[in-house]
């Protein structure tokens, strides 16, 4: 059960990231913070497809992770679930484009040895 | 291109701070609040919804409403694979917060994981932030096409 639960967690959360990114890309950078333009950008994100089915899927992750919270330790459970760690930094690559350089791959490398061990 | 490099580095290090404390706090909220509820989640919907008006699960809930937020601003400019790793502080805060605010053990392996992650941290934050080209929504050219 703890594991379906965190299969659950971890695709959801993969292709949630995945459509996110893709999303706020089309809409372009935030860099005015004022009320007023926040709440454009807002209604923008509110209106785009891409956001609209990650937000759904983040409902989907947050509650199969609270349920898992209600079985399992918080120490488990955030480890447990960062396996989405690793198969989206491959999904940056090949469907965001991203240009993942080897400094990026160690750095991502020692992060996921961190989560294993804290896992165990 | 250095300035641009400058303010996005500024930006990038509040947002990125934000997205962790809001983050680890939520999570730690929500944890606790689910264990005082007693019972393991799943037999009905309405059980789901009582949970959520237990003070410490909605405090979390809104702590993570904002990391929403400010994960997605920060996804509206940085690239996914520098935001992960960055971000994966919140497991090392979350190891802290486990131990001091709820009680788990923490081993001495997962010290060294801690470690690790940090380590990977530090060498991804020393990476652009931003491989792509998002003002056309678009994913940049590689070198030699942009040398055709």
């Amino acid at each position: 059960m703890k594991w379906v639960l965190v299969g659950v967690v971890v695709t959801a959360t993969v292709l949630s990231d995945a459509l996110q990114t893709a999303g706020v890309r089309r809409h372009g950078e935030i860099h005015d913070f004022r009320p007023g333009a926040l709440g454009r950008a807002g209604a923008a994100l509110a209106r785009n497809g891409y956001v609209i089915v990650a937000v759904a899927l983040m409902a989907v992750s947050f509650f199969a992770f609270l349920t898992l919270l209600s079985l399992a330790d918080l120490s488990f459970a955030v480890p447990a679930t960062a396996a989405s760690f690793v198969i989206e930094t491959f999904v940056a690559k090949y469907y965001l484009r991203e240009r993942v350089a080897w400094r990026r791959w160690a750095g991502a490398g020692l992060v996921a040895c961190g989560v294993a061990l804290l896992a165990l | 291109m250095a300035a641009e490099t400058s303010h996005l580095g500024a930006k990038t290090r509040i947002f990125t701070a934000i997205v962790v404390l809001a983050n680890v706090l939520g999570n730690s909220l929500m944890s606790r609040g689910v264990r005082l509820h007693g019972s393991i989640l799943g037999s009905s919907a309405l059980e789901y919804l009582q949970v959520m008006f237990n003070p410490y699960v909605a405090s979390g809930i809104c702590l993570m409403i904002v990391w929403m937020l400010a994960r997605m601003a920060l996804l509206s400019w940085a690239d996914l694979s520098y935001v992960l790793p960055v971000t994966s502080l919140t497991y090392v805060l979350t190891a802290v917060m486990g131990r001091a605010f709820l009680g788990e053990q923490v081993s001495a392996r997962r010290w060294v994981g801690t470690v690790f992650i940090m380590a990977g941290t530090a060498l991804v934050g020393s990476t652009a932030v931003r491989t792509h080209d998002s003002a056309a929504g678009k994913p940049e050219r590689s070198m030699a096409e942009a040398a055709r």
